[in-house]
């Protein structure tokens, strides 16, 4: 199916990445690119309701993370939440039609951008509040360990979550049940417009999780190939009921916190050196010394995706405005 | 009587054994395990300890620490991680030991219980039931007796449940674990010692049904809670006075059981709705809202709230027992509805 991101399934099983897994990783990154910037574009072509956070920059650990996946593993995001589903396996026409506000959206049009689900595929939904869906990640781990299912919970969260209460209560409760789940700090180094520096005390995020007798593994978030391997041998740790996983992994956001940001809390020199400096798919396509041909090809299929997804939003279906009134008890 | 029956008269002959308020919640929850490995409980010292109220006592032995799950002081954590469970499918009971640390898990109940099942489009269910106690009566002060439950009722997709009978409690707890919906459960502290033979087979009680424990003709009393009884014994009194009072308990107030509200209020033609929580922005609002949009025609009087008085519950037993309502402060309000006036009116 052109309009599927997950085109060639399970590469990565195999144990270790070929050449042409890495294409394929390539591909799905760009392709996350190419839809967040759309998406920048149609919000600001005023195409898109509420507002909106991109994860240009960390396409890496999106793909990285959800690529080491098994069947009947489950994630759980955040509001920087669209390469998360699209990496997990939600199409990016249901994704786009989300953002338009469509019954045919992954939420079908009660959701948004920060709150994407998609339960068929294992996503448990975006989580608009920060930290917000760590204790449900641990939950469900608990579920699985108390059924005998050999199955991970991952929840994603960025570094400024790691200072609200529900994740040192849900670290502690999984370190304590030794529940199969892999936590995975996107450590973006901005808390929103608030630097690391002023909003913790300490330089290395993992040690919170050492506190906790957490196994946790520090991981560079700009290469794909690293994110997976860390993650699939935390998958393979959680899975092999030996507890949880810390995975702090180093990331960037080339663009502001929501599309709009003037970013006035960082330098325009700032700026301009991580997206010269810390762009994780030109990384990954000098490592795979892709020719120049090679690289328009992926991109213009992956662009060509990206526009039949948004004529399949456009030409979605509207809720009603009585459809609010659904869906709220089952 | 159309619902229910009055306290200590069952006219059923099956075996009837008398359990207690608290045993009636700990028989719930043990038939509901024996029959579902999907249902497990958790909470602050629910195991070995038996839980603060003694409401989980010997289930540990039974069903083991798996099931019988002790918890860090972690309520955020806790009731998310039982919320993360059921929407894998499970039904955990959550107890949070005190109503007043409902507030350290309300973003979880609130923002993510409440809410998961509408974000996704209704992709999933979220069948969790959060146990909690509070009531005054025993100075504990103002962290340790509050009575929280509107809070819950203004949420859209969770369901809210006060139960005042051992009958009661047993039979809407099983609904609640069986609800496919997050349900908020309020037991009262001062009730888990009162008996009532209760029938040997479970019967569930629907959520969204209210009980008429008293018929009456002149005054209906709307009541959840300790004030259920408090209002029970002020029918008494107020018989001796000839005024015929009809004692309802709505028993779950999100969904509200409007229909019976209404239709005792139009028999009787006048109401007073009575709860331990604070009188202001209490449930009594609501209920008083709802009387007064369907059966304005059929009032002959204002309708009257009982509640607490616009306080932080204070620990000094006499202050305590001037801020909660009693039975007198209901049989006051039944007297002003018809006119007559009490000592300090």
């Amino acid at each position: 199916m052109a309009d599927r991101l997950r085109a060639v399934a399970k590469v990565e099983q195999k144990g270790t990445l070929s050449k042409s897994d890495l294409r394929e990783f390539f591909r799905e990154m760009l392709l996350i690119r190419r839809f967040e910037e759309k998406v920048e574009e149609r919000f600001r072509a005023g195409d898109l309701p509420g507002f909106l956070h991109v994860g240009i920059g960390q396409e890496a650990v999106a793909v990285g993370v959800c690529r080491a996946l098994e069947e009947g593993d489950i994630i759980a995001s955040t509001h920087r939440a669209h390469g998360h589903t699209l990496a997990k396996g939600t199409t990016p026409n249901e994704l786009m039609a989300e953002l338009y506000g469509k019954l045919e959206g992954c939420s079908h049009g009660y959701g948004g951008s920060m709150h994407l689900y998609d339960i068929e595929r294992g996503n448990m939904g975006a989580n608009a509040v920060v930290g917000g869906g760590l204790p449900a990640i641990t939950g469900a781990a608990l579920a699985f360990k108390l059924r005998g299912e050999p199955r991970v919970a991952v929840a994603f969260f960025g570094d400024g979550a790691t200072n609200i209460g529900t994740f040192h209560e849900s670290l502690n409760l999984a370190q304590l049940w030794e529940v199969p789940a892999v936590f995975v700090c996107e450590n973006n180094h901005w808390a929103e417009s608030t630097p690391a520096r002023q909003h913790m005390p300490i330089e290395d995020v993992s040690q919170r999780a050492v506190a906790f007798g957490m196994k946790a593994v520090k991981v560079d978030g700009q290469d794909v190939e690293a994110v997976h391997k860390a993650t699939r041998r935390a998958l393979e740790h959680a899975r092999g009921g030996k507890g949880p996983v810390f995975l702090a992994v180093d990331t960037y956001r080339l663009v502001g916190h929501y599309i709009g940001d003037p970013q006035v809390y960082r330098s325009k020199e700032e700026i301009a050196e991580v997206r010269e400096t810390q762009d994780p798919i030109e990384h990954l396509r000098a490592k795979l010394q892709l020719a120049d041909d090679e690289v328009e090809e992926i991109d213009r299929e992956v662009q060509e995706i990206v526009e039949a997804a948004v004529e399949f939003a456009k030409n979605g279906t509207d809720p009603k405005p009585e459809d609010a009134l659904k869906n709220i008890y089952a | 009587m159309s619902k229910g029956q009055s306290l200590g008269h069952v006219p059923c002959p099956l075996p009837m054994p008398e359990l207690s308020y608290r045993e009636a919640v700990r028989d719930a929850l043990a038939r509901a395990m024996r029959e579902d490995e999907d249902v497990f409980i958790m909470g602050e010292d629910i195991a070995e300890m038996g839980g603060s109220m003694g409401v989980t006592q010997g289930m540990v032995d039974e069903f083991g620490p798996e099931r019988v799950r002790n918890t860090p002081i972690s309520e955020m954590a806790l009731a998310g991680a039982a919320i993360g469970a059921a929407m894998q499918g499970m039904r955990p009971v959550a107890e949070i030991m005190y109503e007043d640390f409902l507030t350290l898990a309300t973003e979880q109940i609130v923002n993510q219980a409440a809410k998961h099942r509408y974000m996704s489009g209704g992709q999933l269910t979220v069948p969790v039931t959060f146990r909690t106690q509070g009531g005054a009566g025993w100075s504990p002060g103002a962290q340790h007796a509050q009575q929280l439950e509107s809070w819950f009722v203004h949420i859209p997709g969770l369901k809210v449940v006060f139960a005042s009978t051992p009958t009661d409690v047993r039979g809407l707890l099983w609904s609640a674990i069986y609800d496919d919906n997050p349900v908020v459960f309020f037991e009262h502290r001062t009730l888990y010692g009162i008996k009532e033979n209760v029938p040997d087979e479970l019967e569930p009680i629907p959520l969204g049904q209210a009980r008429v424990h008293r018929e009456g003709e002149d005054v209906t009393v709307i009541a959840t809670g300790r004030l259920v009884h408090e209002s029970l014994a002020a029918a008494q009194e107020a018989e001796q006075e000839g005024i015929s009072v009809e004692v309802v308990d709505p028993r779950t107030l999100q969904p509200l059981d409007e229909d019976a509200l209404i239709s005792s209020v139009k028999k009787t033609n006048r109401c007073v709705v009575a709860h331990e929580a604070v009188t202001r922005g209490g449930f009594s609002a609501e209920v008083a809202s709802v009387i007064q949009y369907s059966a304005f025609d059929w009032l002959d009087a204002p309708i009257e709230r009982v509640g607490a008085k616009f306080a932080p519950l204070p620990f000094a037993p006499v202050m305590e027992e001037f801020v909660v309502p009693h039975s007198a402060d209901v049989l006051a309000a039944v007297r002003r509805t018809v006119g007559r006036r009490t000592n300090g009116d």
